[in-house]
């Protein structure tokens, strides 16, 4: 199957010619910044619309904050999101779905702690279609009972088969572990709840929080930006309400402290989940910050990865991410380890933490950084569907294609020193807590060896 | 939607080159995307072996002759860009997205691991160490894991090439030695089973010069014939039963044989077409019936192509269906619907009405496909490399069109319930639902 007569791999691996010089970078090409109209309806509704990329598509998202500190407001927002698009009294379920496939359109709704977003798409031709059964749902859905009643039953099934992944159980242990019973850590509703929410609850939460004022609608594609507002306000301007949307509680800030072990019967492999402080994209030690993150575990060039995943093999993947909510920004740290590395795993993140606060990233590592989250912004913003994600996420805390244009100007001018200073300020170990999730009776001795991890 | 222009040329050591430049215009980004396509995926590694061309995949980032170990990533991300690579059934790719100023960087990372890949004994150990967790955290410790597409082959496929697990035998990755990789690079990584793919913000030209630079001299190899994978269809239903220790529900795949892609594709694109009629939105026959009337199923999706996406592999390539639903409703209840509903499709076919959704959706998705410049150059070299056509990735929208009402009742005739694979997934009597401390 393979050839018998195959060179040796040191005879494949060297060239009579040896080793090459790696080629200098080129002259930078000028891109076009997409055209962008950004205001607000007099609905109280923000209007973001850009014309970008070349293919005949229009990618929608409206995003609406849709917190709520009633116990049961996971279960009511998440069965209305389940069934905001399944009927008003112009359509039913199915007809909204065919209405959607004729313009080549999808609309999907989906809800967190902090926002109901409806994403979706359609041929540009059709954007006034995708934007009338908007409307529709806005202004009109009636979570007829039936359709609220099966579900209800669907979700209560769902909820067990999400709660049986190890990335969701692990997620719902670090949100309790830094935010207690702060409506931020009910994410997947409790089942219990869901049985008890009937359609009249559903269509009391849709009267006070689906509403225009305090949310955002993005809409890019192969659009007149100027014609696509238009469109949205003649679509969506009888969408009114007196309520505001709902706003996230403050969070208090994440504290350092000792992690939390929690057992999870029959695991081969534990999530190690890790949480500090950090700060919101409109600090201005931000892009310093975003700088020292990429060094620590924010790309694969980095020292979490090269340590725990190239040079020990501990992991497929190690990760730092941020996660921002309306004035606040938190630092994730994550990697999945078998359970026979997970305290030898963690034992070399905390060392690489406690590095970040000691021995500060070097220019080359600054550099490298610098370069990949300029770029990266480039290529992950050159997509319709990538550049309409992003706005709806910066919309989400204020800011719009202002600030995504002078993003990489703010990231060239970060200093190493202002790098080292982030990277000692947030990266230092005790400022993390987290959790441990695996197989306890395999993990306890390991970990009560290390220290700083509470044991079930 | 305006069409890239293609250009294509083959060097003399046997490396085929696609060039895409993408139009410019009203936000376009300066970004180029560039693949390497090698024609050897999973289907191809040797009994004994299983999951070497996954390994392989990793070992072909480990560095080369001009590249330390994590150089490669370095110089990637280091110049703003992306990267990643994939093992498919029938091919394994590699791909940069990057600022178009460091194009030919890119090309000379390609090129170098290309023509001499360092394949050390070091980095082969921490590689299937690295791939033992991928595999832990994709399949062992979660549920549903490696369903359908690493438990369905083998109830589907007879000989070891279609039916193995292409993630692999964790004894047979530990036993992978660096003769393996020397031996595996030499028969499949030659530039003659190779294609070059480059899209984006860059001139034609200027590419063209580049490639020649970096690509020309990486010496010719022969080539061998490429294998046939083909096996008879099964000869009645067959059936397996698999226990999943994390899993909380049942869950259940059909796997039926789909039409050679690239000999009979119009009858495999009227197969891609029935399975939107079946499950692609709330209007789709199977979730109107299993999901939302009848309620006999939490979940259902059917796909042509094992990982989900068609035209992903020559022949022999699968069909897919999956569901996942309560011990109350049992297996053979959805199965029966299911059934109820092809009988319905090849007796009458789907309304005009089904087929004119299905086809917008598919536009609508083929264009969402070329405007993110991974895919774009993603899709373009497998097409090239499978198909010998990169053009029938922009000619896809009008083949969808044609498909008749006809095509369709007939695809859904060919899913014979007597030559398909059962595969029933149970839970395992104690399930590790929840993460109670």
């Amino acid at each position: 199957m393979t050839l018998a007569n195959h060179r040796s791999a040191e005879e494949i691996g060297r060239t009579e010619r040896g080793p090459r010089n790696l080629p200098p970078l080129g002259e930078p090409r000028a891109g076009q910044e997409p055209q962008v109209v950004d205001t607000v309806l007099d609905n109280g509704l923000r209007v973001v619309a850009a014309r970008h990329g070349a293919v005949p598509m229009v990618e929608l998202r409206l995003r609406i904050p849709f917190a709520g500190s009633e116990p049961d407001h996971a279960a009511r927002a998440e069965l209305l999101a389940e069934t905001l698009l399944t009927g008003t009294e112009r359509r039913d379920r199915v007809r909204v779905d065919t209405d959607l496939a004729a313009v080549g359109g999808d609309l999907e709704a989906s809800v967190d702690p902090e926002r109901l977003t409806v994403g979706g798409n359609a041929l540009a031709s059709g954007l006034d279609d995708l934007l009338d059964v908007l409307d529709d749902a806005l202004t009109g859905a009636v979570y007829r009972d039936e359709e609220i009643a099966a579900e209800r039953d669907r979700l209560v099934e769902r909820i067990t088969v999400a709660r049986s992944q190890p990335r969701v159980i692990a997620r719902e242990e670090l949100q309790r572990h830094r935010y207690g019973d702060h409506p931020f850590a009910r994410e997947v509703p409790e089942a219990a709840d869901v049985a008890r929410v009937d359609a009249e609850r559903v269509r009391e939460l849709h009267r006070q929080k689906v509403v225009p004022s305090g949310a955002t609608l993005v809409l890019v594609g192969d659009v007149d930006p100027e014609r696509a507002v238009v469109a949205a306000s003649r679509a969506l301007g009888g969408w009114r309400s007196d309520h505001r949307a709902g706003e996230l509680p403050a969070l208090p800030a994440v504290g350092g402290g000792s992690l939390r072990l929690v057992h999870r019967e029959g695991a081969v492999q534990s999530q190690l989940r890790l949480s500090a402080q950090a700060l919101p994209r409109t600090d201005a030690r931000y892009p310093a910050l975003q700088i020292a993150n990429l060094c620590f575990g924010g790309y694969f060039s980095s020292r979490l990865v090269e340590n725990i995943r190239e040079d020990k093999g501990y992991t497929y993947g190690a990760h730092s991410t941020f996660e921002f909510t309306p004035g606040n920004g938190t630092v994730l740290v994550d990697a999945d380890t078998a359970s026979e590395v997970t305290a030898a795993a963690l034992l070399e993140t905390r060392y690489e933490l406690g590095r970040m606060a000691v021995v500060p990233p070097s220019g080359a590592e600054v550099e490298s950084a610098r370069q990949y989250a300029i770029g990266s912004l480039l290529t992950s913003t050159s997509s319709q569907s990538g550049l309409a994600t992003l706005l709806s996420v910066l919309a989400g805390v204020g800011l719009g294609q202002e600030w995504l244009s002078a993003q990489p100007d703010r990231l060239r001018a970060v200093t190493a020193d202002e790098v080292a200073e982030a990277a000692a300020g947030f990266f230092a170990p005790t400022a993390f807590t987290g959790v441990v999730v695996g197989d306890a009776d395999e993990l306890s001795e390991p970990l009560r060896a290390l220290g700083g991890v509470e044991l079930p | 939607m305006v069409e890239p222009h293609l250009h294509r040329l083959t060097l003399p050591n046997g490396l085929r080159v696609v060039l895409a430049p993408a139009p410019g215009g009203a936000g376009h980004a300066p970004v180029v995307g560039l693949s390497v396509h090698y024609d050897v995926g999973f289907r191809s590694e040797p009994e004994g072996r299983t999951g070497f061309a996954h390994l392989f995949e990793h070992l072909m980032f480990q560095g080369s002759e001009s590249l330390e170990k994590l150089a490669h990533f370095r110089h990637v991300q280091g110049s703003g860009g992306v990267f990643n690579g994939s093992t498919h059934q029938d091919y394994t790719d590699y791909f940069q997205v990057l600022p178009s100023a460091a194009l030919e960087r890119g090309l000379f990372l390609e090129a170098d691991r290309m023509r001499a890949p360092r394949l050390t004994e070091e980095n082969l150990r921490n590689q299937v160490d690295v791939v033992k967790e991928e595999i832990r955290l994709n399949v062992l410790n979660r549920p549903y894991g490696g369903f359908p597409w690493i438990l369905l082959p083998p109830v589907l496929y007879s000989t070891f090439a279609n039916a193995h697990n292409g993630y692999g035998d964790f004894t047979d990755l530990e036993r992978a030695t660096v003769d393996d990789c020397a031996a595996f690079f030499d028969t499949f990584y030659a530039p003659g089973n190779a294609v070059l793919t480059i899209t984006g913000d860059f001139d034609v030209e200027h590419a063209t010069e580049l490639v020649h630079r970096h690509f020309g001299d990486v010496p010719a190899r022969e080539v061998g014939p490429r294998r046939s994978f083909a096996e008879p269809a099964p000869s009645g239903e067959q059936r397996d039963k698999q226990q999943d220790a994390h899993a909380p529900l049942p869950a259940l795949a059909l796997g039926y044989r789909l039409p050679d892609p690239v000999g009979e594709l119009d009858s495999y694109l009227a197969h891609v077409v029935l399975s939107s009629v079946l499950t692609d939105g709330d209007a789709a026959r199977l979730q109107q019936r299993l999901l939302h009337r009848e309620q006999l199923v939490v979940e259902i999706n059917a796909s042509a192509g094992l990982m989900g996406a068609p035209l992903d592999a020559r022949d022999p390539d699968t069909f897919n269906l999956m569901a996942i639903h309560t011990p109350e409703v049992g297996a053979d209840r959805v199965v029966a619907a299911v059934d109820e509903e092809l009988e319905r499709l090849a007796a009458e076919g789907p309304s005009a009405a089904e087929l004119a959704r299905v086809t917008a959706r598919w536009q609508a998705g083929l264009h969402r496909e070329q405007d993110r410049i991974v895919s774009r150059t993603l899709d373009l070299g497998s097409t090239e490399l499978l198909h010998g056509r990169a053009e029938l990735v922009s000619e896809l929208p009008d083949r969808f069109a044609a498909v008749t009402a006809e095509d369709v009742a007939a695809a859904a005739k060919a899913l014979r319930p007597d030559s398909r694979a059962v595969l029933e997934i149970e839970p395992a009597e104690q399930n590790s639902a929840g993460g109670a401390a």
